[in-house]
């Protein structure tokens, strides 16, 4: 079959458009999604573009099957994602828990409004965070990403379906409706540049794909492997295990395993100024844009500021938050929700520096920065 | 056939079933339909299930690549598997609870598409591995364990159901008929699109113990005496069809698959890329 190549250049995108472009860049073959505001664009880009490189896209009857068909074309041997919002995602996280367990490499790209329920379907929030990291039942570990521009959506959806490849599990795509929405000039590299991780296959004659390893290799279906996939707690072969507790610990605790001691590889954050600041920032996604103009206002009215940005919200990236209290007297936290990731700060902060949570919900409005400064020359005074 | 002709489908792994289970009765039904197709091991196939004890008939017993799914979600996994290798013929497994309770819209979605699937359901009218709740498909008046006062609901008609969202083949028959099921088994196999093929099924433990059938006899010699045929079906009234089991092909058709579609969607698409 005769491929229409993925593209290349400067291009003036949409960040949903960056995300499904970004997605072919990663080798994506297979999207099943189920409309939803503010992520159908995805959609609707990939239904268009797909064909064109010889991929699949379809739309399924809710987000249970999109996941599900999803998780069907991973097995087959398709780099797949879906996308969705809150609702979607709410409904997906049953076969998020699925595709843990089972170590089905995916994507799931969650382009966040304003929850809960069916909230404000057009406007943005960051209310899912929590959810992302928690959202599907029993122990878990979730490698979440967070873009900031539209760009970012591009980069990002190659690195979540490099994640998933290597570590093969479901990344999340944590986005939201302003970057989601949002237009602005995009970077294409050449497709040479790009670094792009496949899955690792097994030995013509392997037979554990399930657990010897940390991360196992992972075979197709329909190439002679008889590969047992299973929900339900199975053993290194995949032969389900459903009363003892050894096999169980020793599956699930791989499972979370895997991610959290890569925790360094995994995780990456942009920062400025953190060995010096006195006054230091915390934030991720939308909300980081309006901490960049803070800062330079803080600047000039002679606050020594500083921020980090995470580009990774979990695994948590505790080490870079820790280098922060070294100088900050004061650390503050904004989001468009009523504190998500503040929680984390404090449990990795402790006692050691204030904590100052500001947060903005409803309508789609953020932080501006003339209001972050604000608060921060109130807890100054 | 015997019994060792199909043993070299199966892994040597202990059954799950309860003794005088009928998902033993399917599952031997459609490994020797499987035989009789031809076929000397299970590698062209991958089979797909969801949750319940009918589930557990390919997974992990067929030695072949077997997907054991979330409850309900065999059938949109099983999509995205065929689409992806539309050369691997892709067989779904459910109970009556998996694909007409939790999993039935994506049951109506796939026969609408027209997915190349083969899909059985194997219709105990109960929750059995839950321990006897009502199902969709209880009988009206039965006494399940949720339904202490008798079942109040309509039980469905999922064969029909089928039918009318437009599946290329669907037919039912009990596992008193085991010859038929097989032979309806290895014609759904054969079709090309969505393909049916419900069981009716006994449940000695969940179902049979609650109305008054103790043994799996008496539960076959029920099917005996309450199954009519379709054609004869068509000739009785409603109220003399009622706790009635209406087996038999219900249809068997040629319509364009989803896959066929999809794939001359993609050359159309590629086609016209190129162009510019």
């Amino acid at each position: 079959m005769t491929v229409k190549k993925a593209k290349s250049g400067i291009e003036f995108w949409q960040g949903n458009e960056a995300c499904a472009e970004g997605a072919i860049t990663a080798g994506c073959r297979f999207f099943a999604g189920y409309p939803i505001t503010p992520s159908s664009e995805i959609a609707e880009h990939l239904a268009l573009r797909l064909p064109q490189v010889g991929g699949i896209a379809i739309q399924m009857e809710d987000e249970l099957a999109s996941l599900g068909a999803v998780i069907g074309a991973s097995w087959a041997g398709a780099k797949a994602m879906t996308a969705t919002s809150g609702p979607g995602f709410s409904l997906m996280q049953e076969n998020i828990g699925y595709a843990f367990m089972t170590e089905t490499p995916c994507v799931v790209v969650d382009v966040q409004r304003v929850g809960p329920a069916t909230g404000q379907a057009t406007k943005c929030g960051q209310g899912d965070v929590m959810q992302a990291r928690w959202g599907t039942h029993g122990d878990y570990a979730a490698i979440v990403l967070s873009p900031n521009s539209v760009q970012e959506m591009f980069d990002m959806t190659v690195k979540a379906f490099n994640l998933a490849e290597e570590f093969r599990t479901p990344v999340i795509l944590l986005a939201d409706e302003i970057i989601a929405h949002m237009r602005e000039k995009i970077v294409l590299p050449p497709l040479d540049k790009v670094k792009i991780v496949n899955r690792r296959k097994p030995e013509p004659d392997e037979k554990a794909f399930f657990g010897l390893e940390e991360v196992p290799p992972i075979p197709s279906f329909g190439e002679g492997f008889n590969i047992t996939v299973t929900g339900s707690t199975h053993d290194e072969y995949g032969i389900r295990s459903t009363a003892n507790p050894v096999v169980h610990r020793k599956l699930v605790e791989r499972l979370v395993g895997k991610i959290l001691k890569n925790t360094d590889e995994i995780v990456d954050h942009e920062s400025y100024n953190i060995d010096k600041c006195k006054v230091g920032i915390i934030s991720y996604g939308c909300t980081s844009r309006t901490v960049y103009e803070t800062t330079e206002l803080a600047e000039k009215e002679g606050i020594d500021a500083g921020f980090i940005r995470l580009k990774t919200v979990w695994p948590f990236p505790e080490k870079i938050v820790k280098k922060m209290t070294k100088s900050a007297e004061v650390i503050f936290v904004p989001e468009m929700n009523l504190r998500q990731i503040f929680y984390e700060v404090q449990r990795v902060v402790g006692d050691k520096v204030p904590i100052v949570a500001v947060n903005k919900i409803g309508g789609g409005e953020m932080t501006a920065p003339e209001e972050l400064l604000a608060e921060i020359e109130k807890e100054l005074r | 056939m015997s019994e060792a002709g199909i043993k070299k489908f199966m892994r040597d792994v202990p059954l799950p079933f309860c003794p005088g289970c009928g998902d033993l009765t399917v599952m031997s039904s459609f490994l020797r339909a499987v035989q009789e197709l031809g076929y000397n091991s299970l590698r062209k196939f991958v089979f797909c299930s969801g949750i319940g004890c009918a589930a557990w008939i390919p997974s992990p017993h067929f030695i072949a690549d077997t997907i054991h799914t979330t409850h309900g979600r065999s059938i949109p996994v099983a999509t995205g598997i065929q689409l992806v290798r539309p050369d691997l013929k892709v067989v779904v497994f459910g109970g009556d609870g998996d694909l007409t309770g939790i999993g039935l819209s994506h049951l109506i979605h796939a026969a609408r598409r027209n997915v190349d699937l083969t899909v059985i359901m194997v219709n105990n009218m109960i929750y059995g591995m839950t321990g006897g709740q009502v199902a969709p498909t209880t009988p009206i008046k039965m006494k399940t364990t949720t339904t202490p006062y008798g079942n109040i609901e309509q039980p469905i008609d999922t064969t029909r159901l089928v039918v009318a969202a437009g599946a290329s083949y669907a037919a039912r028959w009990t596992t008193a008929q085991a010859d038929k099921l097989r032979e309806a088994m290895k014609k759904g196999l054969r079709t090309k699109g969505f393909a049916f093929v419900e069981a009716v099924s006994h449940c000695p433990t969940a179902f049979g113990r609650r109305v008054g059938l103790k043994t799996i006899v008496n539960i076959l010699d029920w099917f005996k005496e309450n199954s009519i045929s379709l054609e004869y079906a068509e000739k009785m009234t409603e109220k003399d069809l009622e706790g009635k089991i209406i087996v038999g092909e219900f249809v068997h058709r040629e319509l364009p698959t989803f896959t066929e579609n999809i794939y001359a969607l993609i050359k159309e698409a590629q086609k016209s890329a190129e162009k510019g």
